[in-house]
């Protein structure tokens, strides 16, 4: 029997390179370490809280809420009382201000759900080359759910949205230890805030918010990273103003050439732009690089693909180095939010090395590219992913 | 540990090392050096060290001064300009991996 102590040996001396790591000088030990109500998850930070999902507890089609991925920028993490928490909404372009216990929210506006990827900006910053500070996010800063909740659109509604409503922002529970560190605040651009598929989600996968995820209530702003999908929401302010916090001036920006996205006009400047929303983008989770499998044994290449919000029309799959690409089979679509299964045969017929290259396309036409588009922060990693499998 | 995880916690443990059972920031600790001492007291009020050591490999003097300014600057660290220098001083020696290379 496998005790806790042979596990603990026997990981010590079995560091894992990650493949796409491999040509670094230095070995780059994940270690698995537990929060309270999660799973062992990949540590990258102790405080504030940074914790990774690992490739096997993201095979299944919804991540479950307790593998699920935490990021946090400040330290101050209160547990919240959901029946002393409040949501109050306000600022110079609301016409009336409101205040929300959960229970109103719940039973004053009609229930939604969508099935959505949530995925860090910064997923996969440890794999960019040359590297970049930061997070060293491995693939694992992603996650897949149903959020349920009520729409945003209505709780504005409520409130009153004057005609000069420019943008809306959004403050958690989570603080800065130092008065002086900026609050988290972010913003949405007045129509993104007004779109039917925002949510104020209080529901992951049919079960409460897990704590490290943003309980009582976070915001779900499908197809855009999750830097805006705000946790342990407290206060909603519709302005007339582009909000100008660290967190939207200075952070989570991108050059303002050499991306695709949504414009977010009131947020633009002349070198940068804010983040908006996810690239089209894939990840094989049946395998990890190096695997072994047997000959003859029946094996399947599987993981999800998703991207902003257009949905995945296919997933291609090369095994002569990109000279040609063949369709994988899909699974269910659940959404053009939600990620969808990819699957190839692996001939096992052949022994020796298998070389996979696999790139999705979106329905609006992009595709995942060979090379990265540098930028200083190392977000929207979503270069063609390449596996080696050895059969044997 | 339950029966029913050992397959699932085996498979994990061929690919991490395991850390303490639960997260622990305590484990993870700066070099002893020329002003580590003010390193570990400026730097921890607002994050754990681990945001030092796995920056390492990254970084490079410039680095780490634009990072201090930031921190300074930007995050209100209290931390006086002569200080300042000092840590960039003590990260650079210990943790600019980019610089040894």
């Amino acid at each position: 029997m496998i005790t806790r102590r042979t596990l603990v040996a026997t990981a010590a001396v079995l560091p894992w390179i990650h493949p796409a790591l491999a040509d670094r000088k230095e070995p780059l030990a994940d270690v698995l370490d537990t929060l309270p109500g999660k799973r062992p998850l990949i540590r990258r930070s102790f405080r504030p809280p940074n914790f990774e999902t690992p490739l096997e507890l993201l095979r299944q089609p919804f991540t479950a809420n307790d593998a699920f991925y935490v990021r946090y920028h400040l330290a101050v993490i209160p547990q919240i009382d959901a029946r002393e928490w409040r949501l109050r909404v306000g600022g110079a372009s609301c016409k009336s201000a409101q205040e929300f216990t959960l229970d109103e929210l719940r039973s004053r506006f009609e229930r939604t759900s969508i099935a959505a990827v949530n995925q860090c900006s910064g997923n996969r910053r440890g794999l960019f080359t040359p590297r970049v500070p930061g997070v060293q996010w491995g693939t694992g800063a992603i996650g897949h759910a149903v959020w349920t909740g009520v729409r945003l659109r209505d709780v504005l509604t409520a409130a009153g949205v004057a005609a000069n409503a420019l943008e809306v922002t959004f403050d958690g529970a989570d603080r800065p230890v130092m008065p002086a560190t900026p609050d988290f605040i972010k913003s949405l651009p007045i129509e993104r805030a007004l779109d039917p598929e925002t949510l104020i989600a209080f529901d992951m996968n049919g079960a409460p918010l897990p704590h490290w995820n943003g309980a009582p209530a976070r915001l779900v702003v499908p197809g855009w990273a999750g830097t805006y999908w705000t946790k342990h929401l407290t206060d909603i302010r519709i302005e007339p103003r582009a909000a100008d916090g660290f967190w939207m001036k200075s952070a989570y920006r991108l050059p303002s050439s050499g991306f695709p996205g949504i414009h977010f006009p009131s947020q633009e400047a002349a070198e940068t732009r804010p983040i908006t929303e996810l690239l089209v983008n894939s990840l094989i989770t049946s395998h990890r690089g190096g695997e072994r499998i047997r000959r003859s044994e029946s094996a399947q290449l599987r993981g999800w693909s998703w991207d902003g919000g257009s949905g995945i029309a296919a997933v291609e799959v090369s095994e002569d180095g990109g000279q040609t690409w063949r369709e994988a089979a899909l699974g269910l679509d659940m959404g053009r939010f939600a990620w969808r299964e990819f699957r190839w045969p692996i001939d096992t017929a052949r022994a020796g090395g298998h070389r996979f290259m696999v790139r999705a396309r979106s329905r609006a036409g992009a595709r995942q590219p060979r090379e990265l588009t540098p930028n200083p922060s190392g977000y929207h990693h979503n270069r063609i992913q390449t596996l080696e499998l050895e059969v044997a | 540990m339950k029966v029913r995880h050992a397959p699932f916690a085996a498979s994990l443990a061929l690919f991490y090392a395991t850390g303490a059972s639960s997260a622990d920031e305590a484990s993870v600790t700066l070099r002893a050096g020329p002003h580590s001492q003010l390193a570990a007291t400026r730097c921890v009020i607002c994050h754990s060290v681990d945001y030092i050591t796995t920056n390492a490999s990254v970084m490079t003097r410039a680095r780490w001064e634009s990072t201090v300014r930031k921190m300074i600057d930007k995050f209100g660290a209290p931390v006086s300009e002569q200080e300042a220098r000092e840590i960039v001083d003590y990260l650079t020696l210990n943790y600019a991996g980019l610089d040894a290379q």
